[in-house]
């Protein structure tokens, strides 16, 4: 019984690190796929004297990844009742060009203080409207979001670590005898500690399927679901093969690691 | 006739500097009984731990079986212990393994195959009258059946030496009986060395023996 107990406590602990490792992972991507949202919906307006062709605007930084000219038109039928044919037709010609902008990546601040001072700098150009102000707003509550997430995730992993230490004094007491008494009958060190790395191993493999099971119910909900639909956003909140992986050798590495102090530690009793 | 252990100037000491066994010399032979008697604290155990490397020598020279103690590698230690079977004072039996593993744990470490292992197992357990409690834990027997169990695991291997720190102390009449016969059965039948540290050398003693006195730091043999 004893026993099961401080399997638990371990499996507990273990399970709280790849909880929090799996969190953090969610949140990036859901904030990754929201700025790729954000990138689709956001556009640079510039203004230029001359006509610039496409390929020449998307040279002026790699962030441009697609160029439109807006349309006057629709501007110029709504004088086309006050103005005469010739005046609409100098109108025409003597109108800015108008260029919207669409980018690789929702960008940072910086980025767009550069892509606005790279645009202006070009020759022809007379203005740039990057809707700065709304942008900074959303950027911000964006990496808020993340830093509070990652705060929470980086707590969670600190007290579980220190409950692993305050774990690792305890198995020491609990194998400590064994592996004493074993080494006086001449066990070398990889034999009076084997019990040890198997039990730590059968912990790290428990805790990594209870996690396992966690986020596939969480993957299958269908309330999850619907809240990263409400933001427009489609998020993989667990890759069975991918982040299992990730999660399972996170788990060995920990608990071998947890084996391993312990054999460090170890003093023989005789 | 070989020589199992020798000592020669030998001192021990624990960490605090107090010199406890001063500048002794004595052998023992291969296949030899040997008691070591002396009063509380004159550092019988304290010589016995040396014999098995559980303490290194302050000074002075303590072969065990061809093995220099005073600076041995760990390897070699472990080598040298796989040969030594040791009946400790407060038994040291593994607690969550059941008497019949703790019986198994020389074999296992020495390597034996699984029928020998079993064969063997089984045939201490009826030497040692607990055949019938092969399945308990150690904190389920008595005390004399706990030593009888840290007997059965001191036989298990067939060492070339056996340690023995008092093991019938604070034990009824038939547990020690039982187990001053096996230490005596090791050493007739199967010529393995027996060092015993006790405070009574049992008057019904059927085998030769050599007897060393412990006192003031000094080890004199006893005729």
């Amino acid at each position: 019984m004893k026993s099961i107990k401080n399997h638990f406590s371990l499996v507990i602990a273990l399970v709280s690190i790849l909880f929090s490792i799996q969190v953090f992972i969610i949140v990036d991507r859901s904030i990754n796929a929201y700025k790729e949202n954000l990138a689709n919906n956001y556009s640079i307006i510039m203004v230029a004297q001359i006509h610039i062709p496409q390929e020449q605007i998307k040279a002026i930084n790699p962030l441009i990844v697609n160029v439109s000219e807006l349309n006057p038109e629709g501007v110029i039928k709504r004088l086309n009742t006050k103005m005469d044919q010739k005046n609409l037709e100098l109108l025409k010609i003597t109108l800015p060009k108008f260029y919207k902008l669409k980018l690789s990546h929702f960008p940072s601040p910086q980025e767009i203080k550069k892509l606005t001072k790279n645009l202006l700098e070009t020759k022809s150009v007379q203005k740039v409207e990057n809707f700065s102000s709304n942008h900074d707003n959303t950027f911000k509550l964006l990496l808020l979001f993340k830093d509070v997430i990652s705060v929470f995730s980086l707590s969670i992993f600190v007290v579980t670590i220190l409950l692993i230490l305050k774990e690792l004094r305890i198995w020491q007491f609990m194998h400590n005898e064994r592996m004493s008494i074993m080494g006086l009958f001449g066990a070398p060190a990889w034999l009076s500690s084997a019990v040890l790395f198997r039990l730590s191993i059968v912990d790290a493999i428990i805790a990594s399927f209870i996690t396992f099971i966690i986020f596939s119910y969480i993957e299958s909900s269908v309330w999850i679901a619907r809240q990263f639909e409400s933001i427009g956003i489609e998020v993989v909140v667990f890759d069975k093969v991918e982040d299992f992986s990730l999660l399972f050798a996170v788990a060995i590495l920990v608990s071998v690691l947890l084996a391993s102090l312990i054999l460090l530690g170890h003093k023989e009793e005789v | 006739m070989d020589k199992v252990i020798i000592a020669e100037n030998l001192s021990l000491a624990y960490s605090n500097n107090e010199t406890i066994i001063n500048k002794v010399n004595f052998s023992v032979n291969s296949g030899s009984f040997v008691f070591i008697t002396g009063a509380s604290g004159s550092g019988k155990s304290t010589l016995l731990k040396s014999l098995y490397g559980g303490l290194r020598p302050e000074q002075g020279s303590l072969i065990v079986g061809g093995v220099e103690i005073n600076g041995v590698s760990r390897k070699k230690l472990n080598f040298l212990r796989r040969h030594i079977g040791i009946v400790f004072q407060d038994y040291k039996l593994v607690k969550e393994w059941t008497i019949e593993k703790n019986i198994t744990l020389p074999l296992l470490i020495n390597g034996y195959d699984k029928n020998v292992t079993q064969n063997q197992v089984d045939s201490l357990l009826k030497h040692v009258r607990l055949k019938h409690q092969a399945g308990k834990y150690p904190l389920e027997l008595s005390g004399g059946e706990q030593q009888r169990v840290a007997m059965a695991r001191a036989l298990s291997h067939n060492p070339i030496l056996i340690l023995a720190d008092e093991p019938t102390g604070n034990l009824d009449d038939y547990s020690s009986g039982l187990i001053w016969n096996l230490l005596e059965g090791a050493n007739t039948q199967l010529k393995t060395t027996v060092i015993v540290v006790t405070h009574h050398i049992p008057v019904t003693m059927g085998v030769d023996y050599k007897h060393f006195h412990i006192e003031y730091g000094s080890i004199n043999e006893v005729n």
